[in-house]
């Protein structure tokens, strides 16, 4: 099969190309993050037409960056040349930190954001210390439980003294 | 219950009466929503105004869903805003607990604590609901008012183990918000018609467990569960109380003014 192109390989890349597009949006309020890094992008289908359907799911119910969001994917498949984009959302599954790439929690931290820390499972729940992601100490204490946007929590740094959000387990 | 059977029996009712419990749902959590929206530049401190404005906008973001699946069940073309920003107070179907003002932070935090407990409650059992959009707004809904639950809590032990001043007034804030918990639990026909059909959870038995969870948090504040001299009822049959009309007033007079406005 080698050296032919069938239509199989034209539709998958296509179905790449439309894939790429929409996993490189930023997260408006966090733009370092991709929504594939968020684990927001749940779906990207070609129809054989060549319309794009795209599924996102949100972070949180009342998440007003999902209206951006959904403005950002259909203008980024339209410059990648995708006319025809739908965009649909989806509450089930429930969104959850643990889907966030090991590649995204490492740019959060760059950024001086901490990053969500998996969910401790077990009879007794246990709050895992975080590290100051600008100066590495463990030695830091909430300040409040909700943050500058739905998904994050304040910190403070005892040594460096900076505060710093951190992404919410959720 | 198998999956196919929880469809069967889902299949069998109503869509009016679908819509109607939705509507119940949705509104608690707008009305909710836009009361707490009230404390935004007004809370005792910036991180608890910023707290406050996140409860809300995870309330509202359930209302949006809420709304939207009743509009689309219904049928008639009535999207979110259109229930948001149209109907009149007589066809707002939320518990009057949701809607009685603020008073100070002490009757907030009173209010927060009891309609927190109370979500957590019903939507932790309206995840395996045989509808399964209400099971999925449930199940993503759930998490965030466990969060604002523990928010709530630790405002009411910090208030009620406090200072003498705060004691009385978290007390007082439990003796104002009182009367009106009794009606989170009634049950009525169409509750009985969607238990049936594995749709809806039967308010009645979410009363023991957030009982259960205000006993505890009450004690360890030191705080007393006050008599039920009086109980109020009626929000959803669309009777509410006198706070309601300046509420709607406040929430639906731009789109009421200038319809159709966007951002």
């Amino acid at each position: 099969m080698t050296g032919t192109l069938t239509d199989t390989d034209i539709d998958i890349d296509v179905h790449a190309a439309a894939y790429r597009a929409a996993a490189a949006v930023p997260d408006p309020e966090v733009p370092v993050l991709t929504i594939e890094d968020l684990g927001v992008l749940r779906e990207v289908s070609v129809q054989a037409d060549g319309a794009v359907e795209v599924t996102i799911t949100p972070t949180y119910s009342g998440c007003p960056a999902m209206d951006a969001i959904r403005q950002d994917v259909r203008a980024a498949l339209g410059e990648a040349g995708f006319d025809r984009v739908s965009v649909h959302l989806v509450l089930a599954p429930a969104w959850t930190t643990d889907w966030m790439s090991e590649a995204g929690k490492e740019k959060l931290r760059l950024y001086g954001i901490a990053p969500p820390a998996r969910a401790a499972t077990g009879p007794v729940p246990l709050r895992l210390t975080l590290g100051c992601p600008q100066c590495g100490s463990g030695s830091t204490r909430e300040l409040s439980r909700f943050g500058s946007t739905a998904c994050k929590s304040l910190w403070v740094c005892e040594d460096c003294k900076e505060p710093f959000d951190h992404f919410k387990v959720h | 219950m198998t999956a196919d059977l929880k469809q069967a029996r889902r299949a069998r009712i109503d869509a009016a009466d679908l819509v109607r419990y939705a509507l119940r749902l949705g509104d608690d959590a707008l009305i909710g929503a836009q009361r707490l929206g009230e404390w935004i530049a007004a809370a005792p401190q910036l991180e608890e105004d910023v707290a406050l404005a996140n409860i809300a906008l995870d309330e509202l973001g359930q209302a949006r869903a809420l709304l939207s699946y009743a509009g689309e069940v219904e049928g008639q073309g009535r999207d979110e805003d259109d229930l948001a920003y149209l109907r009149d107070e007589r066809e707002f179907v939320n518990a009057q607990i949701f809607e009685i003002p603020n008073g100070d932070f002490g009757r907030t935090i009173a209010r927060l604590l009891i309609t927190s407990a109370y979500q957590v409650e019903l939507y932790r059992r309206l995840a395996a609901s045989a509808d399964p959009t209400l099971a999925a707004i449930a199940a993503k809904a759930v998490k965030e008012v466990d969060y604002h639950r523990d928010h709530a809590t630790s405002w009411t032990l910090r208030l009620g183990d406090g200072t003498e001043e705060s004691h009385r007034r978290m007390q007082q804030g439990l003796v104002d918000v009182w009367p009106h918990v009794g009606e989170l639990f009634e049950s009525d026909e169409l509750i009985s018609r969607l238990v049936h059909a594995a749709v809806a959870v039967d308010p009645a038995t979410l009363e023991e467990p957030t009982m259960a969870y205000l006993d505890a948090v009450l004690a360890q504040a030191t705080l007393e569960q006050p008599e039920a001299s009086v109980r109020h009822s009626g929000g959803r049959r669309g009777i509410h109380t006198e706070g309601m009309g300046y509420l709607l007033a406040e929430l639906q007079y731009l789109h009421r003014c200038h319809p159709g406005a966007t951002w």
